[in-house]
């Protein structure tokens, strides 16, 4: 079993488990009372553990007992992705919204929670989706569009008691706007700059809600935003509309339903139309798209204005659902959760990018139970995904055919 | 047809559908063409030859603006163009089939071809022209619903020229049709783009570093040196000329 290349992984896990004591020990090792070893060597021992099983597995996966569990497990993952693509697609998402209706009756409040949570950035991953995985530009500051929305009811609605439903065109067209005056300056580049440019400028969204105090109340926050209202007709005493504020949790979640459905309905719109099709000849080759009479830049434009009004309506209900905003939620962790969601999803598929939403909140919530290693394992389970599925959960089939070519 | 356009060209004098008027470009400092003066006369195949790096393709991007020009007038059916935004020029007709093929990889050869039409209304119109680059290439007909980069090289190239096509070109600047493809395929694709000047009287500029073969194709033909036309004559007489074929056709 000493091939080179199982000498060199040997080698290579040696030093990397090596490596990770180094780092470990002085985080848990250097103490005002002196330098203990045992408090790292017990964390290590857990980490190395699992990973050199792991490494014994790999070692030994062409031999025929593995090879036998190997195949058992390709033919039941084959046979569930034949069965799931067997299955017409509106009965698919059918289900899932019969799954989704039903959800909040037969589970917890925390249960529930979770799950609102999970839509919010269902809309923000589609939304960025359509930036990032349509026109493939790389948008490290998408979080700033969430902000705008959530900055703008919050003040709307406190200072002049403008409704829910009304704020949320307001504020999916303010966040079309920052999405303009964000992108106009920075389209002119490609790549890598336009990345850097996209983050100092999430940034710059979010210093400037935590200092403008006299219009945001800086890090502060805004305090006793009101929830989502309706006008529910009444039959006590004659008829009558009666005013009712939305609190409850259950209410919010078929509110983030709502919304989130039409996300998915406007970008699966927006994914079969011409310009859709331009903004990924855009991501295929820009200048190659401009020569065919594509104008790069107003689409690309268009793009991010697009994908900055799911970043508003997704921030208008995240205002409206914690009854409170400050700077503190607009950072930049938050954007590259959103990112995250859209890679290990799968770029440019509507279920992929619904599937990573729901694996990167859900999970971390699942591991609760590992308390302080929490974000550990979840660091190690993405690893683990970017493995096995490095298109992304449920990837986009661009190889296949589309709708209109299939009549 | 070397006979028909000198012959177009001495009965009246035709107004040229593309001319170039002292282009100068550079990239940065570097200066990439120097006072370059060019015509293009409606219906004609003109080729540009040239050594590497003699401002070929720079020559075309500059027409397109994709490079911009810093002096000289580009004038297209008598209009000026210079500073006109890229996407503007495909719907009057003037399209380029950039070097090295440039498709989008993981759009379908059918959805490829669409782009080409991107600004193009007449959507039964456009069905047709599609039917007619598949009647052009039926190897693209086979491969419609497989993603352009898993396409061999001849038949990307094939993709490029059709999605050109689906725009209905007035004028076709065709930048290197032969890189990096075998001869047999190159021979194929060079008849194919003497078909396209037949059919629809496609005027078509087209830079190439095989000489021999452009010359063969091409009515006219200008040679291009650091940025400069050193020489403008028909494509027989620059076949024959000693120097020409001492320097680009290996003698």
């Amino acid at each position: 079993m000493t091939t080179p290349e199982s000498r060199k992984g040997l080698l290579g896990l040696g030093l990397a488990l090596g490596l990770f004591y180094l780092l470990l020990w002085p985080l848990l090792g250097i103490k005002a009372e002196g330098l203990f070893f045992a408090d790292a060597f017990a964390v290590w021992w857990r980490v190395a553990l699992p990973v050199v099983l792991c490494f014994l597995v790999y070692l030994l996966r062409d031999k025929p007992a593995l090879l036998a569990v190997r195949r058992t497990g390709q033919r039941l993952g084959s046979s569930l992705s034949g069965l799931i693509s067997a299955l017409p697609r509106p009965l698919l998402a059918a289900i899932g919204l019969a799954l989704a209706l039903v959800f909040p009756f037969c589970t917890e409040r925390y249960a529930q929670d979770v799950a609102i949570n999970v839509l919010v950035y269902v809309c923000l991953g589609l939304g960025l989706n359509v930036v990032v995985g349509l026109a493939g530009l790389l948008d490290l500051g998408y979080i700033a569009f969430y902000g705008v929305g959530a900055y703008t009811y919050a003040l709307l609605a406190v200072h002049f008691h403008l409704s829910f439903w009304l704020c949320l065109p307001i504020a999916a067209s303010l966040a079309a706007v920052a999405g303009c005056i964000i992108g106009y300056p920075t389209l002119r580049m490609r790549g890598d700059y336009l990345a850097i440019v996209t983050l100092g400028f999430g940034e710059i969204v979010r210093i400037i809600l935590n200092n403008w105090m006299s219009l945001t109340n800086g890090p502060n926050g805004i305090l006793s935003v009101p929830p989502p209202d309706i006008f529910w007709p009444s039959f006590e005493s004659g008829f009558s509309f009666e005013h009712i504020w939305l609190k409850k949790l259950i209410y919010l979640y078929f509110i983030i339903l709502l919304l989130a459905l039409a996300t998915i309905v406007a970008v699966y719109r927006i994914n079969n139309s011409r310009i859709g099709r331009a903004l990924e000849a855009i991501r295929e080759d820009e200048t190659a798209a401009e020569l065919m009479g594509v104008n790069t830049f107003l689409l690309k434009l268009l793009a991010y204005a697009m994908g900055a009004v799911f970043g508003g309506v997704a921030g208008t209900f995240f205002a409206a659902r914690m009854r409170f905003v400050s700077p503190e939620s607009f950072t930049f962790i938050e954007s590259a959760m959103v990112l995250a969601m859209v890679v290990l999803g799968g770029m440019g598929s509507i279920p992929g990018v619904i599937l990573g939403a729901l694996a990167l909140i859900a999970l971390p919530e699942v591991f609760r139970g590992f308390e302080l290693y929490r974000m550990l394992v979840f660091g190690g389970v993405m690893c683990l995904m970017m493995i096995f599925r490095p298109r992304g959960l449920w990837p986009a089939k661009r190889l296949g055919t589309r709708s209109e070519d299939r009549e | 047809m070397t006979t028909s356009t000198s012959a177009t060209a001495s009965a009246a004098p035709p107004t040229p559908i593309l001319e170039l008027r002292g282009v100068c470009a550079s990239y940065g400092r570097i200066e990439a063409l120097r006072n370059l003066t060019l015509a293009l006369y409606p219906g004609e195949i003109v080729s540009i030859i040239g050594a590497n790096g003699a401002g070929k393709s720079t020559t075309l991007m500059t027409i397109c603006n994709i490079v911009k020009a810093t002096a000289g007038d580009i004038f297209y059916q008598g209009q000026r163009i210079n500073g006109l935004s890229p996407d503007l020029l495909p719907p009057m007709g003037l399209c380029q089939v950039p070097e090295g093929r440039r498709i989008f990889p993981r759009l379908t050869v059918r959805e490829n071809l669409e782009m080409g039409a991107f600004f193009r209304k007449d959507q039964d119109k456009i069905v047709f022209d599609m039917e007619e680059v598949f009647g052009l290439f039926p190897r693209l007909r086979e491969r419609a619903g497989q993603a352009g980069g898993t396409l061999s090289g001849g038949e990307q190239q094939m993709l490029a020229i059709g999605r050109a096509i689906m725009s209905r070109p007035k004028v076709l600047l065709l930048d290197e049709p032969s890189l990096g493809l075998a001869p047999l395929v190159v021979a194929q694709i060079f008849e194919i783009i003497k078909e396209i000047n037949r059919k629809d009287e496609t005027t078509i500029l087209l830079v190439e570093q095989n000489a021999n073969l452009a010359l063969r194709t091409a009515s006219r033909g200008y040679v291009l040196e650091t940025g400069q036309m050193v020489l403008e004559d028909e494509a027989g007489a620059l076949l024959a000329n000693p120097d020409i074929r001492k320097a680009y056709l290996g003698e």
